[in-house]
């Protein structure tokens, strides 16, 4: 019964990832607590990263998105003084309002062009963030962020709590965002993806549903930069430039976007990387050069990212590999 | 006479300086197998682009069901049953083959957003599913259920297309080039299939070269030439008629 016990492996590589996440803060230094923080909203933003992708359009607009998040809720908490976690999921429902709007001249684009569009839309946004001082903060940004509520003795200024409180948050969307894809939604995404045409011949409305993926991917997004702002407390319009877009697309590309887990294999794997060997060697501040390099030898020698590794660990540990070296359990396409 | 269930009046659609249809007119009657032929640039897929809601006409009317529904966008059409196929295999080829004719389910399976997330569309799906099953099941296809779409036979494949156009419940189903690149046993079959398909109280029209197919298959035939409506009848009317024999094998003056 090989199913059966494919599923208790599952389980209890669920189990053991529950338990590790739980204890990691237990096992980590100050600093490395708040890497893991950003670790956490990094894989919320390359996952809803993904969502997007899946009906074939790349954007480059995607991290000022998530700046939308961050500095809508911002204002929202620091300006009009409503409650943090309030502020949080309105600042998400701002950068999904935002993509709503966007929606509407990028998707007379597909491809190429769209990347371009999506680009040029954020830099229009963060000029704007630039130009308007008030209430926007100017270059500089915007300073001095209420940090999430404490409750009872609880102080979510401990990056242990935070981090507790991000997993949550990011453990719950990362639900939502599986049950998207694994429902009719997520075929239909994938079917615009492969067939536009077709797509559209049976009924589907695909410019409503290149919203939806806008709508949905930017609402988590902008969740990512909420959580992000309440924490760092201070955010300004070059923490969300291109550069960053750039690190965004080298997660996703180097961990592939086929799978739901690869683009998160992807940002963990770099991430840990960044940080625990570049930064024991002194080389982190070469990260962009050592990134552009990484991404040039993954794309010539594992074309379809990390991912397309875990079929075979899978292989070699139920001993099922063919001689050939192919899986006998090929992964279920798309 | 009943009412046709489709109409082109006066349709016309240029290009710039190029006129690929110009006032055409004619009507499907429901319970049809209806043939538009022409030689090769009269204008054919155009029709059935402008009729499909992929361009809008340049002047003229569509009327589907007593309604107007020139230049209505392809996806609203699908929704109130007309429903074309693709010239060759057009396919989710990445999909396996209940997924293709799940995605056509698409207007018939309706849920909330909500829903989606929490499951709670299960009723909904597992509906769609057993259409999509029982299709399959019509078009000879449920052994190859879980295959990807890519890796059937040609035959297969376009089967499987009118498949996917026919889980989204059409009143009129447009057929593009059903026959093209099939071979003699292929196309016997395939003709069959159109007939079931009709059966089913679908009308069909279609746009072939095959004439022997075609012949054999519609009972009215439309053909085009330079964009305008050459003729019209029965197979035997259109067959007999010294215009069509003139534009598709030129005419016997002009024969060296």
């Amino acid at each position: 019964m090989p199913r059966a016990k494919a599923n208790i492996w599952s389980w209890l590589l669920g189990f053991c990832l529950l338990v590790g996440l739980l204890v990691l803060p237990q096992v980590l230094s100050y600093s490395q607590r708040e890497i893991a923080v950003l670790l956490i909203i990094n894989v919320l933003l390359v996952s809803s990263y993904r969502l997007m992708t899946l009906t074939g359009e790349w954007s480059l607009g995607h991290v000022v998105i998530m700046g939308v998040g961050a500095y809508a809720s911002a204002l929202f908490s620091k300006r009009l003084g409503i409650p943090v976690p309030i502020s949080m999921l309105l600042g998400a429902a701002s950068a999904g309002g935002v993509a709503a709007i966007l929606s509407f001249p990028l998707f007379r684009m597909k491809g190429f062009y769209f990347l371009i569009g999506s680009f040029a839309a954020g830099e229009v946004i963060r000029l704007i963030w630039k130009y308007f001082t008030y209430p926007f903060g100017g270059p500089k940004g915007l300073k001095l962020i209420p940090g999430f509520p404490d409750i009872g003795s609880i102080s979510f200024f401990e990056p242990e709590i935070y981090y507790y409180l991000c997993l949550f948050v990011v453990a719950v969307s990362l639900f939502v965002l599986y049950r998207i894809e694994r429902s009719r939604i997520g075929l239909t995404f994938h079917a615009i993806h492969w067939q536009d045409k077709l797509a559209e011949s049976v009924g589907v409305d695909t410019f409503r549903y290149r919203m939806l993926a806008f709508v949905l991917a930017s609402f988590f997004a902008g969740l990512s930069g909420a959580l992000y702002a309440h924490y760092i407390g201070t955010i300004n319009p070059t923490r969300f430039d291109v550069e960053e877009m750039v690190f965004v697309l080298i997660w996703a590309i180097v961990g592939g976007t086929v799978t739901f887990y690869g683009p998160i294999i992807g940002v963990v794997v770099l991430t840990v990387m960044n940080e625990v060997i570049l930064r024991s060697l002194g080389f982190d501040t070469a990260r962009p050069m050592i990134y552009g390099g990484i991404l040039i030898v993954s794309v010539l020698f594992l074309p379809d990212g990390l991912e397309s590794l875990i079929p075979k660990v899978k292989g070699w540990f139920s001993g099922r590999v063919k001689k050939t070296g192919e899986v006998l359990e090929p992964e279920k396409s798309p | 006479m009943s009412e046709p269930v489709l109409q082109v009046k006066d349709l016309s659609r240029h290009f710039g300086g190029l006129i690929a249809v110009n006032q055409l007119n004619f009507a499907v009657m429901p319970g049809a197998i209806h043939g538009l032929i022409g030689p090769n640039g009269a204008g054919k897929t155009t029709t059935f682009n402008l009729i499909s809601g992929f361009y809008a006409p340049t002047s003229g009317q569509v009327i589907y069901q007593g309604r107007d529904v020139s230049g209505m966008k392809t996806a609203k059409l699908a929704e109130i049953g007309l429903i074309r196929t693709f010239q060759g295999t057009t396919l989710f080829k990445e999909f396996t083959v209940i997924d293709n004719v799940r995605v056509g389910c698409h207007s018939s399976a309706r849920s909330g957003f909500i829903g989606r997330v929490l499951g709670t569309d299960r009723e909904v799906e597992v509906h769609a599913t057993a259409k999509a099953e029982e299709l399959l099941e019509f078009f000879s296809l449920e052994s190859m259920r879980d295959e990807l779409a890519a890796n059937l036979a040609h035959g297969h494949q376009r089967a499987l297309g009118m498949a996917v156009a026919l889980a989204a419940d059409p009143k009129i189903i447009l057929l593009d080039e059903p026959f093209t690149g099939m071979n003699p046993e292929e196309t016997t079959r395939m003709m069959q299939l159109v007939r079931d398909v009709r059966q089913r109280g679908i009308t069909v029209m279609l746009v072939e070269h095959d004439m022997q197919a075609i012949m054999g298959l519609c009972d009215t035939i439309t053909v085009m030439n330079f964009g305008s409506l050459l003729a019209e009848g029965t197979p035997q009317e259109v067959r007999n008629n010294p215009q069509v024999i003139e534009a598709y094998l030129g005419s016997a003056d002009h024969a060296a």
